[in-house]
Parts: structure tokens; sequence; C-alpha cells
């Protein structure tokens, strides 16, 4: 029941208040303690705005989202709200404002269930990382939802809420997206403004969208999009109708080699995705095997940079202005040192230190504008594979979602990353689709990605993509 | 690559991180492994190549001057540690 915004808004037209709908959610929050998805639920503020919203539709006065009922991951802001990036660093941290993505939203009438766990500062693929706990998936409690934004995937598919936003630096919506069997979309860099979302790397992150129906994730997203004064980096190009999806006509679509033949890859996801090739084929799109000789390099690129910006990123949580403050720390410097040392966790600190040490004198060039160079060659291919297709396809996971602690080293944990970082790193957008399941029953996604701010394209033809759905 | 314990230590400072002496032999390995990691970039040739520094395709974002508050000092003192009426405080300086 109320699985999307569909069924929400046919309850609401057959009578069904919105506060009804919300209690509902509530009840499923509370069969789902154990899965530890929410950090906090907004228990007061979800009443007082859905009797508000109630009293909208009553006056015909509701906006686009009247009734949607949606969960944030705890790095986006919402005014007058906790948010914590699921770090003790920001323990008790109020917002002073609301982030420009959830503004429109809120605009439209959408309200706030609750903030949702994550890895520390969006910083890991399992949900492991965070101060407040594991997520356990919903499907499996033994498994990992994914992550970063794990909470916000378990969120959908445990039917807390309609949709739920996340963010994706370098796979954190599409990766649990796919071990949750959800929809998960990271839209292109700048089509979303990032004011208000916990940077983590500023020029990777990209809010995103979690949801059960592909027409839930193109209409939030469509939405959310657009120019914001308040992001520079955010894009003037004008929003299209994402929520209405045009006919697919035949196809062009690019397929890695590499990706094909990855060692990574587990024989299902290999035998779901080449079955799926064929029957594209079979509809008559053309299918085109191509080399992509930077597969390799693309989570090393990734790992330079992003670990350089959140070294700067994170230089402002000093223990003075707001967040943690250690006890015992005798001027200064020492404020700074304990308070970042003992409110940070290890995989932050890892990568602060990765970060400092690329930036550092005499490993900047070797590392940081290697990466930079890297990255404009990446870029370029990219957009070389767009002049000839209009996607390319992968599975989002070289496999479905792993059990809790199995995998403990850091390079083999950012090895998950391995199809999703390339998005982040030429800017393009990217979609998983809750396409296909492996023997056990455990889903895991066809990540679609479109050529820079063809959103528009890449939901129409999700929308085509969805009938192959394997249930 | 090989990284020593005192660079470890010099990075630790850089970041204003502590670590502790039984942390410091994790702390060396892992960096050490995600250093031999990003050292696969040097199979990528970029003779010649501009870093790529901006994403995005915005050029002269500009907008008018106009003065706004965007938070007030009560509010910016509202998530400090320690404060008082108008100041963060901070642990003494200077003995």
């Amino acid at each position: 029941m109320y699985k999307n915004f569909a069924e929400v808004k046919n309850a609401i037209t057959s009578g069904v208040s919105v506060l009804e709908i919300v209690h509902y959610y509530l009840q499923n929050i509370e069969k789902n303690k154990e899965c530890n998805i929410f950090l906090e639920v907004f228990s007061d503020s979800i009443l007082t705005q859905a009797k508000l919203v109630d009293q909208k539709i009553k006056n015909k006065q509701a906006g686009r989202l009247a009734g949607l009922v949606i969960a944030i991951k705890d790095n986006i802001c919402y005014k007058d709200h906790r948010v914590s990036a699921s770090s003790k660093i920001l323990k008790n941290f109020c917002s002073l404002y609301t982030s420009t993505a959830l503004q429109r939203l809120l605009d439209e009438d959408a309200i706030v269930i609750g903030r949702t766990n994550c890895d520390e500062f969006a910083m890991g693929s399992s949900n492991e990382n965070s101060a407040y706990g594991h997520v356990k998936n919903p499907l499996n409690l033994n498994k990992v939802p994914g992550g970063s934004s794990g909470g916000s995937a378990a969120a959908v598919i445990a039917n807390t809420c309609t949709v739920s936003l996340g963010s994706d630096t370098g796979g954190s919506v599409r990766q649990p997206a796919s071990f949750t069997g959800t929809f998960g979309v990271k839209p292109t860099y700048g089509r979303v403004s990032r004011f208000g979302l916990i940077a983590y790397a500023s020029s990777f992150d990209q809010i995103g969208v979690f949801a059960n129906t592909l027409e839930d994730t193109a209409l939030v997203t469509e939405i959310m999009s657009g120019k914001d004064s308040l992001d520079s980096t955010c894009s003037s190009k004008q929003v299209e109708k994402y929520s209405v999806f045009e006919k697919t006509e035949k196809k062009k679509i690019a397929v890695f080699k590499e990706v094909l033949h990855n060692e990574h890859l587990t024989e299902d996801v290999k035998n779901s995705f080449s079955s799926l090739l064929n029957n594209l084929k079979n509809e008559g799109h053309e299918i085109n095997e191509i080399s992509f000789p930077y597969l390799d390099v693309l989570v090393p690129t990734y790992y330079v940079l992003t670990t350089a910006e959140a070294s700067s990123n994170l230089s402002r949580f000093d223990g003075v202005h707001y967040g943690y403050r250690s006890k015992d720390a005798v001027g200064v410097e020492e404020t700074y040192k304990k308070s970042r040392s003992e409110g940070f966790g290890i995989e932050v600190k890892r990568r602060i230190m990765s970060g400092t040490f690329v930036l550092s004198h005499g490993f900047y060039d070797a590392y940081y504008t290697k990466a930079q160079q890297v990255r404009r060659i990446i870029k370029e291919k990219t957009k070389e594979i767009f002049s000839n297709n209009d996607f390319i396809l992968s599975p989002t996971t070289p496999n479905s979602a792993f059990e809790i602690n199995s995998v403990k080293d850091p390079i083999q944990m950012y090895l998950q990353d391995i199809f999703t970082v390339h998005a982040n790193l030429s800017g393009n957008p990217a979609i998983s689709l809750p396409l296909f399941k492996d023997k056990d029953g455990f889903p895991f996604g066809l990540q679609v990605v479109a050529n820079n701010f063809f959103e528009k394209e890449l939901f129409s033809f999700s929308n085509y993509l969805v009938k192959f759905r394997n249930d | 690559m090989k990284i020593d314990k005192s660079t470890v230590l010099h990075i630790a400072h850089l970041a204003r991180l502590e670590v502790k002496e039984e942390e410091l032999n994790q702390m060396q390995e892992d960096l050490e492994k995600i250093t031999d990691f990003m050292d696969l970039l040097n199979k990528v040739d970029t003779t010649g190549v501009e870093p790529l520094i901006f994403m995005t395709e915005e050029i002269n974002v500009l907008r008018e001057d106009n003065a706004v508050e965007s938070i007030t000092q009560k509010d910016a003192l509202k998530n400090a540690a320690h404060k008082d009426s108008d100041y963060f405080r901070i642990p003494k300086v200077k003995g």
C-alpha cells in the first residue's frame, strides 16, 4: 500500500487523508526498527505538515506533490531539523536553512518524515561506516543495503515513505538502488543545486532520488532540477518535462567489452546482462561493443580527486564554530586535532589523510594533477562515445548485496563502485533500474548512462526498458 | 608507495588529525595500499593534457550585488560548542 505516488493520489481522491497515509508509514518505520534506517523520525513536524496539506487539498490549493512523503539522507539540510552526516562530529547539529532541492519539493507540498542513516559524510559503499550503527537490508537482515545512501534506499523498499533523497558522489544512490531493487537516479552534474547538501567532493556530488516507480523518480527529479542563485555550478539550462515519457525509437547502445568480460562480475550478473542485450538486439536496437581502456583507472582517479576535495571540504569541522568539541583540548591546535580525531570515524580519517597526502608538497603533481588530466581524458572519451551512441549500458554493480562485515579491505570496498564512478567523473546522468534478480532472488540493477543533460531521454528509454523487468 | 611513519605523522599534522601510537601502523599500511592503488593512474599517458578543474558548463555566472542577510548572529552561534552572548569561545590560547 502507498508504494508509489500514484497509489497515494488514488487514496487521497477516494477520501483518505494525508495524515492517515503518514500514520501508515510511521507504522512501517516501527516495524522495520531493526534495520536502523532512520536516525530521526520528524514525528512532530510531519503530523503538523500532514494536517496543513490536508487543509490545502480541501481548499483545492494543493501543490503537485501533495501527499508525497519523503525521507531525506542525513546530509541534506532541512531548516530547524537536525542533520549529522551520520557523524559524531555533527551530533545535535541543527540546520539553519533548507537545501534548494528539498525546498522545491516542499514548495509543491511534499512533506518530510525523517532523516535516514548513511555512511559517515557519504563515504562508503555498504552503510557500515555510520557513527550510529549500520543499516540492514530490509530484503535480508544479514545483508548490507549498499551505500552510502543505504538508509534512503532501505526506506523506500521497506515502504516507510513514498520516495527518498540520497546523494551520489561515486555511485551512492545507484549502488544501494541496485542492492534493494529500487529505482535510483543521479542527475547530470549541475542539474540539481547542491546548496544545503553537506559537501563530500564538490565536483562530483549530486542529489538523487530513490523510488519504487520510474514515474516518481522522474517527477521528483524534474521538480528538484534547475538554476539556483545559491549554487553557481548549477546549470541554467531549461528543465524539460522528465515525467512525460516519449516513445522509444531504435537506439544506439554502447557496451564496454571491459565490462562484459570483467573478472568481478558474478555469473548471475553476467548472464542477466547478456540476455538483456540479446533482447534489445532482437528488438532492433544497435548494440555497439566498444573498448573503454580506462575502466581500471576509474576508481583510482575517483579516489585521488574525491579524497583531495574531501580533505578540503571537511577542514571546516574544527570544533570552534559548530559541531563536536573535545572536552580536554588545551589551546587552538589541540582543539582542532582532538575534536576532529574524536569526532570523525576511521574511514573519514583515512580519506582525509589520503586527500591531504595527494595535495601535499612533493606529491601534488604526481597524484592530484595527474588525476585531473586523466579525468579530462575520460570526459573527452565519454563525449566521443555519445557522439555515436545514445546510451551506455552496464550492470549497476558487479554483484548483488553482500553480507554485513564481509568486505574488510578498503580497496575491495572501493571497487564496489567500479561501474558507477564513471558517470561522476564525466558528469553524466545515470540511473539504476531494478530489472534483475540472482538465483537466490536478490535484486541487482541495470545502469543506463546518457549524454549530459539528456535526462528526458534517459527517463524515456528507462520507461521502455522497464518491460524487461525480471520478477 | 612506501610511506614512512614520519610522513604519516606529517600528513596527520597537515590534516589537523591525531594519529595515536597504536593507530600508526594501520594508518601507514592503509595509506601504502591506497597510494599503490592510485599509482594505477601511471598507466595512462597524459603528456600534454590540460588538467580538468571545473565540471560545470556555466561561464561567468553573475548576479546583482544585493545585500541579503543570510543568517543572523543568533543563528550563527546556535550550534557552537561554547559561546557567550556575542562570540564563539575557544580554550585559552596563552598561559
